[in-house]
């Protein structure tokens, strides 16, 4: 299985995720993240859908099946083309003040911030590429992981 | 001018050139047929409301216009389902118009609510929810544009009954303008250049074509394109009636009922051209099986069609008719084929289209044949779904597109009859036949008062075998004979018709076939002929499902 990083821009409308979703369903195929929002034209929305295909021709399916939707005016294909992504990471930890140094140093290297602290917990919060993500949070395993939420990938070309 | 949602609704219709609507009434329709009541549109009431969509389904196929049903929320609607998916499946235009519950009940399980939108998502084009009834002619506009442009398909547009009273000032758009919706028409230069050399260097072309010849118009194109090449002509079922079935290039129906010699053709062939097709399994059988040494052209105005199921090796996206025009210009050296065709032919003369004559019992077959003489190959043949739609396919010869109207992809049982009420109504100065069996017939057969009503004279043969036939002929050859519920028994079809006030002709001879169709012609009213054939007659030759397409049960020697 490949990962393949999809830009879709969609008309603004009720029920345009409801019809990709089920797009995505009936054929079988896989969304491993999908993130959605407004564009500065507040009548196109943007969708970055990370897919998981076993072979190429399923990705070409997909990026026509899309194409064909009426509400969809847009698809691009991030897989060949040098691009910037980034998820955010929002994760909350075990954690007291005898630990601040061991947090910061690896705050430090991950860019990440402490963004509440609260009785013995806190929420880190970190930007990144998936890969520095999932180190991160191997990193933070070691406190204690009491709940974590990712937006899923967001990219740009 | 102020109008209300309902006006606005028949207004729209009136613009499109909607000259009949086929529907049902209910309780979120009230106010939209209170405006039909003084319209001038015509209106077909059937007895069903799934009736109402392959009504209109036919009636698009028959004429090219964009057909339209209606029907109340809820059960209306979902009733309209199956009419919906089946145009769905062969890219039919169809608009499909449902009543809603109150904009403010949406939403809260009311009375006859269903989420229509969210049903009929994956079995339409596109589909609407109206909220605001200053969007309702912009709506109807472009579901008309979107049902009937690009590839085309139905569309669904769901109206809560609160809209339909609203009123507004009424503005009709003159052009529609859609940023994500621009259908390609006209083939990439650089790609049909590759066609052209590939075509003109090739030895052993076919051409393979499918509805989209039909949809697109482009029958004329299409036998030019033969003649031009001298290449042997196969189609699918939804391709019959794009090259006359006639002519000395043609090879028939291929895939897994189809002919021996098209499906042998296709596996010798070097260049396929595929015009308006697209690979359905039930055409290529065994995929890594499928002709290994052709070189595949694909012209399709749907890229998802493209490369979906084999691999090609020159696409072309657009529309098949603008296509093969150009192509037709472009073409200097056309290829030496008078060894292909004789090989073609020698496949022919090996491998015949056949059936036993031998037996008591009238061949279904015969009684396909004999309605091709009868009406001279003129007449529009609806099927139902099964065994009598492979024959309708195998044994009549059609020369003219839109003459047959068959439920492709979705092997809808209960299609036929109700698509040619759809079809007399758009084409009433041809004779229309329903070719049915005893068991589908029985799906839609409440339509028979529709037909009566409204003195929509369609003939409706019914190959008459106490089976459902396809099904058992499965459970004949792979089942080892354990007849799972496939032995169905009907009402007395003659009594049946005659209570509706239609007429009923029992066959049991073969000597009575002929004169019984001859009679039926010349009776102008819906009339049902109950032909009793042979009831363990089986639809040969048959490519068994998940086998290559030149290893065919032939069934006779």
């Amino acid at each position: 299985m490949t990962r393949h990083t999809l830009s879709v821009l969609v008309e603004n409308k009720f029920g345009v995720l409801a019809r990709i979703a089920g797009l995505f369903s009936a054929r079988g195929y896989n969304i491993a993240s999908l993130a959605v929002s407004e564009t500065m034209d507040p009548a196109i929305s943007c969708m970055t859908i990370v897919v998981e295909v076993a072979e190429e021709k399923i990705l070409e399916q997909i990026k026509k099946q899309l194409n064909k939707l009426i509400d969809v005016v847009t698809v691009t294909d991030f897989t060949k083309k040098e691009h910037v992504n980034r998820e955010l990471l929002l994760v909350k930890i075990n954690y007291s003040s005898k630990d601040k140094a061991r947090l910061e140093s690896l705050l430090n290297k991950y860019l990440g911030k402490v963004v509440q602290r609260k009785d013995d917990t806190a929420i880190v919060e970190v930007v990144g590429e998936q890969q520095q993500i999932k180190q991160l949070l191997d990193a933070l395993n070691g406190f204690g992981i009491k709940e974590l939420v990712r937006t899923g990938k967001i990219a740009m070309a | 001018m102020k109008l209300s949602g309902a006006q606005i609704l028949l207004e729209s219709l009136k613009r499109e050139g909607v000259e009949v609507m086929f529907g049902y009434p209910g309780g979120q329709v009230l106010p939209i047929f209170d405006k039909i009541y003084d319209s001038d549109i015509k209106f077909i009431l059937p007895r069903h409301e799934q009736a109402a969509a392959h009504a209109a389904d036919g009636y698009a196929r028959a004429t090219g216009r964009v057909g339209v049903c209606l029907a109340t929320s809820g059960p209306g609607a979902t009733n309209l389902t199956t009419g919906i998916a089946n145009a769905y499946m062969d890219s039919i235009p169809m608009v499909a118009i449902t009543g809603q519950v109150k904009s403010n009940l949406i939403g809260n399980d009311a009375f006859q609510e269903a989420d229509v939108t969210g049903i009929t998502r994956p079995i339409t084009k596109h589909n609407y929810l109206v909220k605001d009834v200053r969007e309702l002619a912009r709506i109807i506009r472009e579901a008309f544009y979107i049902a009937s442009t690009g590839r085309p398909g139905p569309v669904l547009i769901d109206i809560p009954s609160d809209i339909q009273l609203q009123e507004t000032e009424f503005i009709w758009p003159e052009s529609v303008e859609m940023r994500s919706y621009k259908p390609t028409y006209f083939g990439h230069p650089g790609q049909i250049k590759k066609a052209v050399k590939l075509i003109s260097d090739s030895k052993k072309p076919l051409l393979y074509i499918g509805g989209g010849v039909i949809l697109s118009g482009a029958a004329l194109e299409i036998k030019e394109l033969a003649e031009k090449l001298q290449a042997p002509v196969t189609w699918t079922l939804m391709g019959i009636g794009g090259f006359p079935a006639t002519h000395k290039l043609a090879l028939g129906m291929l895939g897994m009922h189809g002919t021996a010699y098209a499906n042998h053709a296709i596996m010798d062939a070097d260049v396929i051209i595929a015009i308006g097709a697209r690979f359905d399994d039930r055409v290529t059988g065994r995929l890594d099986a499928f002709a290994p040494g052709a070189r595949v052209i694909h012209i399709d105005i749907d890229p998802a069609s493209i490369s979906k199921n084999i691999k090609v090796d020159v696409p072309i996206v657009g529309d098949v008719k603008n296509i093969v025009g150009e192509m037709l210009e472009q073409i200097r050296k056309v290829p030496e084929t008078s060894g292909w065709l004789k090989a073609v032919d020698a496949l022919k003369k090996k491998y015949p289209l056949k059936y036993s004559k031998d037996g008591e019992h009238i061949k279904p077959q015969y009684v396909v044949e004999q309605i091709d003489e009868a009406t001279g190959g003129e007449a529009i043949i609806t099927t139902e779904v099964g065994q009598n739609q492979m024959w309708a396919a195998q044994w009549y010869k059609y020369t003219h597109p839109r003459t047959f109207i068959s439920s492709g992809g979705l092997g809808t049982m209960g299609f036929g009859f109700p698509a040619a009420m759809g079809v007399k109504v758009g084409c009433p100065d041809k004779a229309v036949f329903d070719i049915a069996g005893d068991g589908s017939i029985q799906m839609n057969i409440q339509e028979l008062a529709t037909c009566v009503c409204n003195k929509i004279n369609v003939k409706v043969a019914i190959l008459n075998n106490g089976y459902l036939g396809m099904v058992r002929q499965w459970q004949e050859l792979f089942y080892k004979r354990r007849y799972s519920h496939t032995c169905i028994s009907g009402p007395d079809f003659v009594k049946l018709a005659e209570s509706y006030g239609a007429v009923g002709i029992r066959v049991s001879k073969k000597e009575e076939v002929r004169p019984a169709i001859e009679k039926a012609l010349s009776i102008n009213n819906t009339v049902f002929i109950d032909f009793r054939v042979e009831p363990e007659e089986n639809v040969f030759p048959m490519v068994p499902a998940g086998e290559a397409i030149n290893r065919m049960i032939e069934g006779l020697a």
